[in-house]
């Protein structure tokens, strides 16, 4: 298959980016998006320039390292899945291609369509876990958890982290990714004791990273390649009024 | 051929029957008191599963932690992409289990080429990591009772697999990324995403450093430590295709072979027989189906070649070899993995395999959606033929999915005695990265047990009773061992971004991955083995005077990763090929063709190899300077050493 790719270059930070033309000729329609990268940067080596900068690493749409944004949307058009699991013949022969990197302030361009996603990171070190210092747990079947609250839990547990979330919101709000975990660990018994700080904590750090707020516009849900819904998004302001009423009442 | 020393190697293995050596070498383990840990700076290299866990472990304890990983995230390591489960003896199902069952079970299943106690011990910890696991949050399955829901795997007669829908890996990753997290904020762990260890930093016979690559802005750094922990996970990318992620590499355990830690058993590497196959020269990597789909599913090819390139549905059944049911009448489509592997090879070069190259075999799910109807195959499956259908566009409820065996998981690594610390002393090496506890050959779940019950349960005992030992001794940065290595690493990114040729690092590294899946994947023997010993010096040649890196080293630069990488591989492939060749028996993973039952079954020659294999860097490769051998007879003092029977 042929294409037309427009395709995000940016030398640095600080540098001005532009899109750049290129024409992808004899592309397998069997490849996926990833290794249709692959292919043009064996030729772009091989003419002598330099190969297009992306991040990837397991590319089976598990580890979260893909932010492709593709004609306009977080991971492409073929959902739920990240960039890696779209695969060329989902596009028209002879189309163009508009391959960018997630764009929004807090996560800033390394090169090409690479960025930087340590704000999530430092949102999860915020409040994300549970303090069970090692060798301390009860043994496990002492904590009972009913299987619906299990299932519920797994459900927001399953966000990869790709950031693609904040990446489709108009707002660049990052409320679906702190909402999954702050749900996932809600949900369960053993997340209770730290309940309170660590949705104060996860929101704090969220605001500080300059993410936006959510206005229920629900792009984060529709580019989710783990399919996490914006229901939890609703848990996590419950979780956050039930937690600063508790704080202002003294609790 | 070699220089051979047996049983020079001591694995520390604490005396007394093999229930209490565990306890009674905790008992008598030297102690770091808490005002002295924060003393102490331990590096540790990867975050997945066992240098994640060891790492927030440790400095919970009160060490400083530097944790080093290549990904932008440590919770991205690639032990997410594990799927099926993990094992713990904790007999919840009431059906025979217990912590001698779980050991015997993964001797057995590593064909008897595992240190006994470690695997012992293994088992030993497996209950508390699902309770440490528990109490951090990990979404494990739930019975309607609110209990722990558990599953059968292969190589067990017990259910004794916990998990987490097909995401268990994902979930124990972020439950261990969540306690790192934690250390993070608290500043006893300070984390270096995109940071490479590019080499190994030995000062008066000790491991006490590193040298690093920052990925991001090139920048190379000498760190100190009183102690490297490498958590590097395993070399399966030395095949180019494998279901590893595209960054797994072997560069920082392969560069620490060369700065004189031994490699063990490289020859062990696992393929796993249900990936999506390989359909052309573009592709990054192999996607692994879960081997349950075998459980209904039929595997076939065509009886004539003629037949290959026809649309399944018209071959009649007549036409068709229902070749594991013809083979292994008793096991048939459930034969187990390295023989249904190398099964699935057998008829591909006989000319009869499917599908783009010749390489695939039909699963067919025809019959069982005859039987029980799509419905009930598409609740068993449904998410598999989802991702099927995604990456081959193909619906196998319509026609047969078409499987090949792919590279998984490898059980060979750096040799560690019983504290899991590396001949080099300070130098430990946890999870997939050392080779102590699965032999031969790997059980399903047994990978994620492994690398949480090194970093949780093993290493924070270990460890310290090496540390004991080392108050004040963390050497400066100036110390010349440091400039040297240091000054070594420069010159190789200088001598690769020079080479200026005309061919991309993907062309060669495929070039290498393909001769050794034909001569050292599946089924090896001696003259193909000796082929690839003298091909691959040429290709290593070739690299270095064809290969072209573009950029410079002061920069993000990722076609330069990539090259130290797949440099090491070069190197790193002639060991695997060495040791594949000197152990003339066939093991577990390992089938050599000269040493097969007349069924086909992996022949094992207990009395000339019941060895670990453990080899010495002497200073170059090539025939002119093959490694050393060391060998570690494997005592066992418990179990009784059987033919393994899958009849």
């Amino acid at each position: 298959m042929n294409f037309r790719l427009r395709v995000w270059r940016q030398k640095d930070r600080k540098s001005r980016g532009r899109l750049i033309n290129y024409d992808a000729t004899d592309i397998p329609p069997q490849a996926s998006l990833l290794e249709m990268l692959d292919i043009m940067n064996e030729r772009l080596l091989l003419r002598g320039e330099e190969p297009i900068a992306f991040d990837s690493d397991c590319r089976e749409g598990i580890c979260g390292t893909c932010s492709l944004t593709v004609n306009g949307e977080a991971h492409g058009p073929d959902h739920p899945g990240a960039a890696c699991e779209l695969y060329m013949r989902k596009f028209k022969e002879g189309e163009t291609i508009v391959i960018e990197p997630f764009r929004l302030k807090s996560f800033p361009i390394v090169k090409d369509l690479v960025i930087d996603r340590s704000a999530l990171d430092r949102i999860v070190q915020a409040g994300g876990f549970i303090s069970a210092r090692t060798g301390s747990a009860p043994e496990a079947n002492s904590i009972l958890v009913p299987k619906h609250d299990a299932d519920v839990s797994m459900e927001a547990a399953a966000c990869i982290g790709c950031g693609a979330c904040a990446a489709a919101c108009p707002n660049a709000s990052a409320m679906l990714f702190t909402a999954a975990k702050v749900s996932h660990l809600a949900t369960l018994p053993q997340g209770e004791t730290e309940r309170v700080r660590r949705v104060v904590s996860m929101v704090h750090a969220m605001d500080a990273e300059g993410f936006g707020n959510c206005t229920n516009i629900y792009e984060c849900e529709a580019v989710c390649p783990a399919e996490i819904s914006a229901s939890f998004i609703a848990k996590l302001n419950r979780e956050y009024s039930r937690a600063t009423l508790k704080r202002s009442s003294g609790e | 051929m070699f220089v051979i020393m047996i049983g020079d190697l001591n694995s520390h293995t604490p005396h007394g029957p093999l229930d209490r050596k565990w306890t009674n070498h905790k008992d008598h383990a030297r102690l770091v008191n808490p005002n002295n840990r924060r003393k102490f700076e331990i590096i540790v290299v990867g975050s997945g599963l066992a240098g994640g866990s060891a790492a927030a472990t440790l400095g919970e304890l009160g060490y400083r932690v530097k944790c080093f990983c290549y990904q932008d995230s440590p919770r991205r390591a690639h032990s997410i992409a594990a799927q099926g489960g993990i094992n713990a003896a904790k007999n919840y199902q009431n059906d025979g289990d217990s912590i001698y069952r779980l050991f015997y079970d993964t001797i057995k299943g590593g064909d008897f080429r595992s240190r006994e106690a470690n695997t012992y011990r293994l088992a030993e910890v497996s209950g508390n990591i699902i309770d440490q696991c528990v109490a951090q949050g990990v979404p494990f399955a739930r019975e309607y009772s609110g209990y722990l829901a558990n599953r059968s795997f292969g190589g067990a007669q017990v259910s004794r697999t916990f998990y987490a829908r097909g995401q268990t890996g994902q979930q124990l990753l972020l439950g261990c990324y969540s306690a790192l997290c934690r250390q993070i904020a608290a500043g006893t762990v300070q984390m270096f995403p995109q940071t490479e260890m590019l080499d190994l930093v030995i000062v008066d016979g000790q491991a006490k450093g590193i040298v690093t690559r920052s990925l991001r802005t090139g920048k190379i750094e000498m760190v100190a430590g009183d102690a490297v922990v490498l958590a590097t996970g395993g070399y399966g990318n030395v095949f180019y295709l494998s279901t590893n992620a595209r960054g797994c590499n072997v560069t920082a355990t392969y560069r620490a072979y060369k700065k004189g830690a031994l490699f063990a058993n490289p020859c062990f590497t696992q393929i796993h027989p249900t990936c999506i196959p390989h359909a052309g020269d573009y592709q990054s990597k192999l996607t692994l189906m879960s081997e349950s789909l075998r459980n209904d599913g039929r595997v076939w090819v065509p009886k004539g070649k003629e037949d290959c390139a026809k649309p399944p549905n018209e071959i009649p059944h007549t036409e068709r070899d229902y070749y594991l049911e013809r083979k292994y009448p008793s096991y048939g489509n459930l034969s187990p993995r390295d023989i249904a592997s190398r099964a699935a090879k057998e008829v591909c070069d006989e000319g009869r395999g499917v599908g783009p190259g010749g390489r695939g075999v039909y699963l067919d799910f025809a019959d069982a959606i005859k039987r029980l109807g799509q419905e009930t195959i598409s609740e068993r499956y449904g998410n598999l033929f989802e991702v099927y259908e995604k990456i081959t566009g193909e619906n196998a409820y319509k026609v047969p999915m078409r499987i090949y065996p792919a590279v998984h998981y490898t059980m060979g690594g750096l040799w560690v005695d019983y504290n899991l610390m590396s001949n080099v002393p300070g130098l430990f090496v946890v999870g997939e990265a050392n080779f102590s506890d699965h032999g031969a050959n790997r059980l399903g779940a047994s990978a994620l047990m492994q690398g949480l019950a090194d970093g949780y349960f093993v290493l924070p005992y270990t460890l310290p009773n090496y540390l004991a030992g080392q108050v004040g001794k963390r050497p400066s940065i100036d110390r010349p061992e440091f400039k040297d290595a240091e000054r070594e690493v420069r010159a190789k990114i200088d001598k690769l971004l020079k080479i200026n040729g005309n061919r991309s690092l993907d062309s060669i590294h495929r070039e290498l991955g393909e001769l050794l899946w034909n001569k050292c994947g599946m089924a090896r023997n001696k003259a193909g083995l000796e082929e690839a010993l003298e091909k691959i010096p040429k290709l290593r040649e070739k690299f270095w005077r064809e290969v072209r890196v573009p950029g410079d080293g002061e920069d993000f630069n990722q076609s330069l990763e990539r090259a130290g990488r797949v440099a090491d591989f070069l190197e790193f492939a002639e060991l695997l090929c060495i040791d594949a060749l000197t152990r003339d028996e066939s093991c577990g993973a390992h089938f050599r063709e000269e040493h097969q039952t007349p069924d086909g079954e992996a022949l094992r020659d207990d009395e000339n190899f019941a060895d670990v294999f453990a080899w010495e860097f002497q200073g170059a490769n090539g025939t002119l300077n093959p490694p050393k051998l060391h060998r570690e007879p494997l005592q066992f003092e418990t179990v009784h050493l059987t033919q393994r029977s899958y009849k």
